[in-house]
């Protein structure tokens, strides 16, 4: 098996992927913020006669907090598992910290965090066996992570439970925890705060913003309180395809009502209709 | 990290969470207590394998029965491999970690294989009493449990692509149990003489060439013939390998 480390693929990579110098970590360069860690192209997948996302296209720096809004069924999901490189796309290209996610996928991969939707987890296992899975999985040699983020996520009461005997808010945390392990640049969470009562909501999006400063991350969420709250940039799906690419100040004064919601609802059933 | 030290990393933990799975779940336990109480009984039962009644120092009596044990149990432990991951959604936490899908599938493989390995190694009774009731032929006990270890990783290859094709651990249980018995079958004399007067020409020697009680047979005789251990390899590979393009497909469904 051919030996590359990172700095061997990375010239290779972004040159292959014709990525902006500016997208290119430079070893020992200090993390300077506004550059670009996800980079979506004209991105489409099918599943059968479906088009389950139609053409979507954005970039996202460091410190961008991206709320991906849409109705069910819009494609959030479908788009996050692209830019994850669990799916691969049937045309367009998907890079994370310059690294091509069909051409160099676990490059990319050990530089996200993800949480699926509805976390899942080894039910079988404990918090912290679940824990240390995926750190040694991740090859996280820090022995001091796993603490870390048990203290991050607010875990440390049920860290000797089965994942099987938690209740969803705290099932919810240990999917942040794993996602966290790694100290990833790129963190995707698929509806962090879904079913989560409002205390256990608070306590996750507080989360996200504390850590947005060093990272790119990219929520969805059906919440557009939450968007208002913890995002800097909001987009609106709908059937696949990107409708809206702005702020949230800027939806709100859009909308005719001068609400978040309102300007969702306008935009979104328009075009099913 | 370099990207062959991930590559390894990633397998052995996959291989390390499944073992611990197969000692922590009460599934393990049931297998192993199955396995030994039947292969016990049949080995020294009056009806069937009657290894005190033989008078002989050898476990042909239990080589006999392992083939159609492994049957039933084997596809019982391959049954959950990937059904349980895709029925959870962990699938897609497996394959978002910086993990290949070889890896993990040979990860998974190899564990339950250990685990299969670890069961034939608690039949160490019924070694123990033939050579103490006799003089057995040791080389004939070599190859016969090398054919069982081999035999066990043809099924588990065969099981765990039905249980990565379905999400329902009972349909990849039945599934696996028919593929590994129709496996078994297509070697016996009656089967061959089916095929042989049915499609004539070379189908009988195909069919026996591709049989797993043939070449398992060879091997508990006590010769150790490459062909046989090349056949059981290949016949793994090419599962596994199957297997891993299969799910490759219907990992997101």
């Amino acid at each position: 098996m051919e030996e590359t480390t990172k700095d061997d693929e990375l010239p290779a990579a972004v040159a292959a992927a014709d990525v902006p110098a500016a997208g290119a970590p430079a070893q020992g360069a200090a993390r300077n913020a506004g550059e670009v860690l996800i980079e979506v192209e004209d991105l489409v997948k099918h599943y059968g006669p479906i088009k389950a996302v139609d053409g979507i296209s954005f970039k996202a720096h460091r410190g961008d907090v991206l709320g991906f809004m849409g109705p069910n069924g819009a494609g959030k999901t479908t788009a996050m598992r692209l830019i994850t490189g669990f799916l691969t796309p049937d045309s367009g290209r998907v890079s994370v910290s310059g690294f091509d996610m069909t051409r160099n996928s676990l490059a990319g991969r050990q530089r996200i965090g993800y949480l699926p939707e509805n976390a899942p987890a080894y039910g079988e296992m404990t918090v912290t066996g679940f824990l240390e899975f995926i750190a040694e999985a991740r090859g996280v040699t820090d022995g001091g992570a796993i603490r870390r983020v048990i203290e991050m996520t607010e875990l440390r009461r049920v860290a000797h439970q089965t994942v099987e005997t938690l209740s969803k808010g705290y099932k919810r945390r240990v999917g942040l925890a794993q996602a966290l392990i790694h100290d990833p640049e790129v963190l995707i969470l698929d509806e962090p705060t879904d079913g989560l009562d409002p205390n256990q909501k608070a306590v996750v999006q507080e989360l996200i913003s504390n850590l947005s400063a060093g990272k790119c991350i990219v929520v969805s969420t059906h919440i557009l309180d939450e968007v208002e709250r913890v995002c800097n940039r909001a987009m609106i799906i709908s059937q696949g395809q990107m409708l809206v690419d702005s702020t949230p100040p800027e939806l709100i004064e859009r909308s005719s009502t001068g609400r978040l919601d309102d300007f969702f609802r306008e935009i979104t059933q328009g075009v099913s209709r | 990290m370099s990207q062959s030290t991930a590559r390894f990393t990633g397998l052995s933990a996959v291989f390390k969470r499944e073992l611990k799975g197969y000692f922590s779940s009460p599934l393990g336990y049931i297998f192993l207590v199955i396995f030994l109480l039947a292969s016990g009984w049949l080995t020294v039962s009056r009806d069937f394998g009657r290894f005190l009644e033989l008078r002989q120092a050898s476990l042909d009596a239990f080589f006999a029965y392992v083939p159609w044990l492994f049957v039933v149990l084997v596809p019982a432990v391959a049954m959950r491999l990937w059904a349980e991951e895709r029925k959870s959604g962990t699938v897609e936490l497996l394959f978002t970690l910086p993990i290949t899908l070889e890896a993990s599938y040979l990860g998974k493989f190899l564990a339950g294989w250990c685990f299969l390995g670890f069961s034939l190694v608690m039949t160490w009774p019924l070694v123990w009493q033939v050579a103490r009731l006799g003089d057995p032929d040791w080389g004939a006990l070599v190859t016969g449990y090398l054919g069982c270890v081999l035999l066990a990783g043809a099924y588990l290859a065969v099981g765990m692509l039905f249980s990565a094709i379905t999400k329902n651990q009972v349909v990849a249980f039945i599934l696996g149990t028919a593929a590994t018995v129709f496996f078994l079958l297509v070697g016996l004399p009656q089967s061959l003489q089916f095929i042989g007067d049915f499609l004539g020409g070379y189908t009988e020697q195909v069919a026996l060439a591709l049989s797993l009680s043939d070449h398992f047979e060879t091997l508990t005789r006590g010769l150790i013939e490459l062909g046989s251990i090349v056949f059981f390899l290949v016949f793994t590979a090419t599962w596994l390998v199957c297997g891993m393009l299969a799910l490759d497909r219907v990992k997101a469904s």
